[in-house]
């Protein structure tokens, strides 16, 4: 599967999920729920804030010296004898898969959820060889039994199935007879994940944090999948995107608490497991065969960028349970593996403007995305800066626009927008400021412009001025 | 053990060294971080109140909690195989397990009722694999233990095997009181030590919190979707 997905047309795909009564259900409450038990567990933890300073201080750290810890990572892998290739595109990534595969004339592979591989479309490179790829995330399965149904949401990809959607996908493809109770399906999937573990030459996984002191890549999952993933098949190859990389074991710490508690609330999922090198020669269970294939895949361009710290994302979700745009129109309608605020702003970097330049107005710029992330990314400020980009440099600024305002009739009130104008800075508004009002807003902001000017927000919040005009208006 | 390969590796890191817009890092001290709340959680608390937070948080993972001293720890142990209904049972080849009870004599003793009891043999190779496969409890020793999130570090080794608290049905966690610390900020101090040091540490290092669930379903949790259905955790207090 590619960074993108789905429908093509963006407006086509957005009608979709607003259509979609189940999915906004389930999103709905999911969002809640995830956020919920954030909130709970993050106050737990004492200063939250403190943690997320922390958080943005060692990933801007790290991206800073990127080359450094990535070649010390490097270094003390090929010591305990794994073995690591820099892929500087997805195609060179797929064809260094491909070749371990056929050395190796392995026949089936185990696989636990991975970003990073759906982007390079490595599942469709094994398949063309002739390989059995088999997704063990409860979520993946699904949806890959489910003839490959793209994902809708980072940490809970089959989110928009219900149980019964998901019971009739395995009655029509693997014969399962039983009730469409989530328990008797998780059996049944039980049942047939064990044989395919077994079965594997090849264990492929993605990569939540690689330590670079002592080489190991920590994998971070509620199922345990990852650990069979990594335990049964002979060969494992861990697929890493080159930003997911601390310094040390103590800084492992802290993201993984973050990422715990940011993406599902818990304080620790129930498996974290650091894998350093291959097994030990008298060790029984392990890969003999190491391999730690590091991607870029378009990354190193955002690097210097005003959007660098875009890459500092650690895929909690975090930005996409609060966010009010995905609860409206779900995860496909962002076309993209990456959905959510952070996907509206990584893919069109990734992917270019040209096919992408609808998804950063997918945003009501509310900022509950940049408060909610973990590691300070000012996602909404990004958000911006894409559009800034679009409209004065692609000049590709007038559809997306149209579509912003039908979607927010839908939904976002007006009392919001009012908010959001406000919470933008001066700099960020001026492109359409024209003395001191907003004649020509940018995305929703536009659906008011059209019949009043805004007050640009230069000198006063727009909530005070909105708070004060009303009061006054009562006065009166 | 022989050095692996590295592949692509100079373009490649240059290429982001041009693109941050500086020279290669040559070498990078890591910084004192500005803010460590790390620490302040649970900070000074004892043995005693890490304890109850230990319990609270094992009954939210799902977690059964036995407390235990030497005396009533076999038995302990024998009633929870009995519980889960096992018929079979495999554990860690580790002399901490042998010296609190786990020994030829408990063996016996369980195979007098009908359960047979394996132990991680390294000279039985893969066998070892089909026996924790088909065993229906998985015993581990807990190496570091953290109160805060519930969970038991399993540092792997030959006679560690790192399939034993996973393929089994049930899982049966051994947890000597002393090894109870605030949180995973301790354990991954301990491992960052020793790699400066310069030793080497465990292939495989193994969180683990209670049985493996998901919530993949209409958010809904399940359990036991991969790993063990059933988690048991018995602490057993200092002689
Ligand atoms: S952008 Fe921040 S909140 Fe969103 S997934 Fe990444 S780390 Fe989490």
């Amino acid at each position: 599967m590619p960074l993108r997905v789905g429908e093509k047309d963006f407006q086509t795909r957005v009608n979709k999920g607003l259509d979609d009564a189940f999915m906004r259900g389930t999103v709905r409450s999911a969002q809640e729920q995830l956020r919920t038990r954030k909130q709970a567990s993050s106050e737990e933890l004492g200063d939250w804030e403190a943690w997320r300073s922390l958080g943005e201080e060692i990933r801007t750290h790290t991206l800073e010296h990127l080359d450094y810890y990535l070649e010390q990572l490097s270094d003390k892998v090929a010591e305990r004898g794994g073995h690591v290739y820099f892929a500087k595109t997805a195609e060179e990534g797929n064809a260094y898969v491909r070749k371990v595969a056929r050395e190796q004339e392995a026949k089936k592979i185990v696989k636990s959820k991975s970003m990073v591989t759906e982007e390079m479309s490595l599942n469709d490179a094994l398949e063309e060889d002739g390989l059995e790829v088999v997704e063990t995330d409860l979520g993946e399965y699904i949806l890959q039994v489910d003839d490959h149904d793209p994902p809708s949401h980072i940490v809970a990809p089959s989110l928009h199935k219900n149980r019964a959607q998901i019971k009739d996908v395995f009655a029509e493809k693997k014969d399962y007879e039983d009730s469409d109770n989530a328990n008797d399906i998780t059996r049944f999937v039980r049942g047939e994940l064990r044989e395919e573990f077994l079965d594997a030459d090849i264990g492929i996984t993605g990569c939540n944090f690689a330590v670079a002191e002592s080489g190991s890549i920590s994998l971070v999952t509620n199922e345990g999948n990852a650990d069979l993933v990594t335990a049964l098949p002979k060969t494992q190859i861990s697929v890493m995107s080159m930003e997911r990389i601390v310094p040390t074991w103590e800084e492992l710490d802290v993201m993984v608490s973050l990422l715990c508690r940011s993406a599902v609330g818990q304080k620790l999922t129930s498996y974290i497991t650091t894998l350093t090198g291959p097994k030990g020669e008298e060790e029984i269970d392990g890969p003999e065969d190491f391999h730690l294939v590091i991607v870029d895949n378009g990354r190193s361009d955002i690097l210097g960028t005003q959007f660098q710290s875009a890459l500092h994302c650690i895929r909690c979700a975090a930005c996409v349970n609060v966010c009010p745009v995905y609860r409206h129109v779900g995860g496909h309608a962002y076309g993209s593996i990456y959905n959510g605020p952070i996907g509206a702003v990584l893919t069109p970097l990734l992917d270019g403007y040209e096919n992408n330049k609808d998804l950063p107005y997918a945003s009501s710029l509310c900022a509950a995305c940049t408060e909610a992330c973990p590691v300070k990314i000012p996602l909404h400020e990004q958000l911006i800066a894409h559009r800034q980009i679009i409209t004065e440099k692609e000049k590709l600024g007038s559809m997306p626009e149209k579509w912003a305002m039908k979607m927010f009739g839908t939904g976002v009130s007006a009392p919001k927008l009012y908010r959001l104008a406000s919470k933008q800075a001066h700099r960020v508004m001026s492109p359409w400021t024209k003395g001191s009002r907003i004649s020509n807003g940018p995305g929703p902001l536009k659906a008011w412009t059209n019949f009043r000017d805004l007050p640009a927000p230069a000198s006063e919040r727009f909530r005070d001025w909105f708070a004060n005009r009303r009061r006054s208006e009562f006065d009166e | 053990m022989s050095r692996g390969t590295i592949q692509g590796r100079e373009d490649f890191l240059n290429r982001i060294a041009e693109k941050i817009g500086r020279p290669r890092s040559e070498h990078v001290e890591r910084p004192e971080w500005q803010v460590q709340p790390q620490w302040d959680v649970f900070a000074g608390e004892n043995t005693e109140q890490l304890m109850e937070r230990f319990k609270a948080q094992c009954d939210k993972i799902h977690t059964n909690v036995i407390e235990t001293d030497v005396n009533g720890f076999r038995e302990a142990v024998a009633e929870t195989i009995g519980a889960y209904q096992a018929d079979s049972v495999i554990m860690w080849d580790d002399v901490r397990l042998e010296r609190a009870g786990l020994d030829d004599g408990f063996r016996s003793q369980m195979s007098a009722l009908g359960v047979e009891t394996k132990v991680w043999d390294t000279s039985k190779g893969e066998e070892n694999i089909r026996l924790a496969e088909r065993a229906g409890v998985g015993i581990t020793y807990s190496d570091i233990t953290l109160a805060e999130s519930g969970t038991v570090v399993l540092l792997n080794s030959p006679e560690k095997g790192r399939l034993v608290n996973l393929l089994p049905e049930n899982y049966i966690a051994v947890i000597p009181r002393s090894s109870l610390v605030p949180r995973m900020t301790q354990a991954t101090r301990r491992v960052h030590e020793r790699v400066q040091n310069g030793e080497e540490i465990s292939s495989q290092i193994h969180f683990v919190s209670g049985p493996s669930n998901s919530a993949d379903i209409e958010m809904s949790l399940v359990v036991g979707v991969h790993g063990p259905v059933r988690a048991t955790y018995i602490i057993l207090g200092d002689e």
